[in-house]
């Protein structure tokens, strides 16, 4: 009787002791130490979760501020240059200051540095004599294509092109696709980190930062202040354990040798604290079914959550608008105005009021599905003949009675196509749900353009695709079910 | 019976009806008649509350209408348009049925008065399963007929009830429509811009124009005293012979 009762009091204990939320940022090297500082926690016996893949900085920062995550790896450079540029901190004390103030702790280095760096293909290195970062000078008619972070910081390109007097004008794209660009010959010169994989890969040649220009990027931990501080002792102790090789190494072991992050940071930690490796891995394929079967879950959670909280207050919505025509101005203005908010800057802004994963998620899909529904809902009713809402009303059918009885059902075909409309553009949109952790086939797509992996990409793009027929043909089966009879033999 | 006292109607300006009176016999027909934009449409859509008079008041039974007591007032008038102003998505028995089933009426009684009412305007009770749609012109009015008789109201209204019917479908009708108001002994107002039509159903025209009565009686008083020259050129342009043709 004991024993069961502390069974289960265990059994709680592990359903309702908030695990430590782990974030990484959508690049390899980041998933990589998200699930080393997750593996190592798991190990030392502090239940912990990895949000993998955040899509970018800003998510990650303002989720450890508002306590949605616990802990993340970022780089020195990033938060002098970047997060923390207005406050311009002068030394590792301003910064530990500055950051205290939102409740961050930042730990030592870990041991490596990444850095950015221009990268150019060995042949054309060696042909044209490029050693360092100044040798580009004099070599006017090289291409580049920067990835749009570099372009745009200001620790970035507008700080090499001032102070090495570069006279080329890049072109801005994906990480991902100035490579591709590189491998083509589209492309001379791109920026690479100096722990990437694709150094390696594609065999570039790192131009050497002969005047020291570009901040140096050591990696160190960000965690909230209230964490335990037998929590912050694991954590720490990853601090000077990883050289520049070593990561160098284990970015190339997932990007090259195709080994998955957690195999990858599992090996790690094994080697440095004689931690077994307690999960069986899973073959690729193995892996890619479930993740597939998963994503679809989420996917698919997302998409009708959202789209029946949208129905829910958008046919409100769309009968107040028509109802009066002031109303109507505003509610089809703003509504009008929402879709045209960036997806990125819309969870952005959700993030503090809402947390990561699906909330958000659910919210910005939600906002988005409004205007199809409010606009077909408005025009469905406008649209009934003026004879008939006037019989409605001289035969003294009361208001509601006049709603429920005649306006809707003779607005149902034009109300069913703007959910169709919604619930086809929500399976699209869902796939943003990747940028903040709620998963779905976004989560199979990032990831398959950060390893360049068209397994991945296939594997979270053709079941989308599949999925917005699917809800093209649910829609069309239940039109049958929803539009009145009358109503279908009258439009022949 | 239903009553009209100095009402009047504006639109932007423009006077659509002068302060007009007009009481309905009870039992009887009153077919209002004019051309068009003479203020017949407005006339009536004041009387059903579709329009607020400017001035004056409508009045059914002595009773005033008021925008508080509209919706009950509306309960006792039947109101009959063109095409019958059928809902496309219920059935015939289900338009027919609609408002009776607002006011909670049983079901035992509903089918009931439906089957009287079928009987009435001679519509074949398995049409009444039928959608708008599957109905043809003459039948759909005899359906918007059913639905504006369901309450039993204490007036009819009929706005251009026959004007998209082919000829011979009309002509039957208009021969169904006398025999029920007679049987019925309804009061009724019927609207057309036909005065072959007018003469077959009236008790009483009331000629408009320019949004005033311009003379009221039966077809011969007006043929024979018209009250200004509008009449006899309404009723020339109508093909209806004037008194000096009818000598010759």
């Amino acid at each position: 009787m004991k024993r069961a009762l502390f069974v289960m009091l265990a059994f709680a204990g592990t359903v309702f002791a908030q695990p430590i939320a782990v974030g990484s940022k959508e690049f390899t090297e980041s998933v990589i130490l998200g699930e080393m500082l997750c593996q190592l926690l798991e190990a030392r016996g502090h239940p912990a979760v990895h949000q993998s893949d955040l899509g970018g900085t800003q998510i990650l920062f303002q989720g450890l501020r508002n306590g949605r995550l616990d802990v993340y790896v970022e780089y020195t450079g990033t938060l002098t240059q970047e997060l923390l540029a207005n406050a311009r901190p002068r030394s590792a004390d301003d910064l530990r200051r500055l950051l205290a103030q939102d409740g961050i702790s930042m730990s030592e280095h870990l041991g490596f540095v990444n850095n950015y760096a221009l990268g150019v293909p060995r042949a054309l290195a060696e042909k044209r004599g490029l050693r360092a970062i100044s040798d580009l000078r004099s070599h006017a008619d090289l291409r580049f294509a920067l990835s749009n972070e570099f372009l745009g910081r200001k620790d970035g390109w507008p700080l090499l092109e001032r102070r090495y007097q570069l006279p080329q004008r890049p072109t801005g794209m994906s990480h991902e696709t100035a490579l591709a660009g590189l491998r083509g010959g589209q492309s001379e010169v791109t920026d690479v980190y100096t722990t990437d994989a694709e150094i390696e890969k594609y065999d570039l040649v790192i131009l050497n930062d002969d005047q020291g220009v570009l901040p140096l990027q050591h990696a160190v931990l960000l965690y909230r202040r209230d964490l335990p501080s037998e929590v912050v002792d694991v954590l720490r102790s990853l601090e000077g354990t990883l050289s520049t090789e070593t990561m160098t190494r284990l970015n190339a072991d997932v990007a090259v040798r195709r080994q998955s992050e957690a195999d990858v940071a599992a090996s790690f930690l094994e080697e440095e604290f004689g931690i077994q490796a307690t999960e069986p891995t899973q073959s690729p394929n193995e892996r890619l079914a479930r993740w597939i079967a998963w994503a679809t879950i989420q996917h698919l959670l997302l998409v009708l959550v959202s789209l029946t909280l949208a129905v829910v207050l958008a046919v409100p919505l769309g009968i107040a608008a028509f109802r009066d025509a002031r109303v109507g101005a505003v509610v089809l203005g703003t509504v009008g105005v929402i879709q045209t908010i960036p997806s990125m800057a819309l969870l952005v802004a959700l993030i503090p009021l809402l947390g990561l994963q699906e909330p958000p998620a659910l919210v910005a899909l939600l906002l988005y599905s409004l205007l199809p529904i409010v606009r077909n809902t408005y025009q469905g009713l406008r649209e009934i003949p003026t004879s008939l809402r006037e019989s409605a009303e001289v035969l003294g059918l009361t208001p509601w009675a006049r709603l429920l009885k005649i306006e809707l059902p003779l607005a149902s075909p034009s109300i069913l196509a703007g959910i169709q409309t919604a619930a086809v553009i929500n399976v699209g949109t869902a796939t943003i749900g990747a940028f903040i952790g709620a998963g779905g086939y976004g989560q199979l797509i990032l990831t398959g353009i950060r390893l360049d992996d068209w397994a991945l990409i296939l594997g979270g793009a053709v079941p989308a695709a599949l999925m917005a027929l699917a809800m093209q043909g649910i829609f069309t089966l239940l039109e049958r079910v929803i539009v009145p009879r009358g109503l279908r033999l009258a439009r022949g | 019976m239903l009553e009209l006292v100095n009402v009047s109607k504006s639109y932007q300006g423009r006077t659509v009806l002068h302060p007009t009176s007009l009481t309905l016999q009870p039992g009887q027909t009153t077919v209002l008649i004019g051309p068009s934009g003479c203020g017949k449409s407005t006339l009536l859509r004041l009387i059903v509350g579709l329009l607020e008079p400017d001035s004056g008041h409508v009045s059914l039974a002595g009773e005033r209408l008021t925008p508080y007591n509209l919706r009950a007032m509306r309960l006792r008038m039947g109101y009959v348009i063109q095409e019958g102003g059928l809902f496309p998505h219920l059935s015939a028995r289900d338009n027919v049925a609609l408002v009776a089933r607002q006011q909670r009426w049983d079901a035992a009684r509903i089918s009931q008065r439906l089957d009287e009412l079928a009987e009435l305007v001679r519509l074949p009770a398995e049409l009444l399963d039928r959608y708008p749609a599957q109905l043809s012109g003459g039948q759909k009015q005899r359906v918007g007929l059913m639905r504006a008789l369901m309450l039993d109201p204490a007036v009819l209204l009929l706005d251009e009830p026959m004007a998209a019917l082919d000829p011979m479908v009309r002509a039957d009708l208009q021969d169904d429509l006398k025999g029920i108001f007679e049987r019925l002994r309804k009061t009724v107002l019927l609207v057309t811009h036909d005065m072959g039509e007018a003469d077959f159903f009236a008790h009483r025209i009331v000629l408009l124009g320019e949004g005033r009565i311009v003379q009221s009686g039966q077809l011969a008083e007006l043929v024979r005293q018209p009250a200004s020259e509008f009449v006899g050129r309404f009723l020339s342009a109508q093909r209806v012979p004037m008194l000096g043709e009818v000598e010759k």
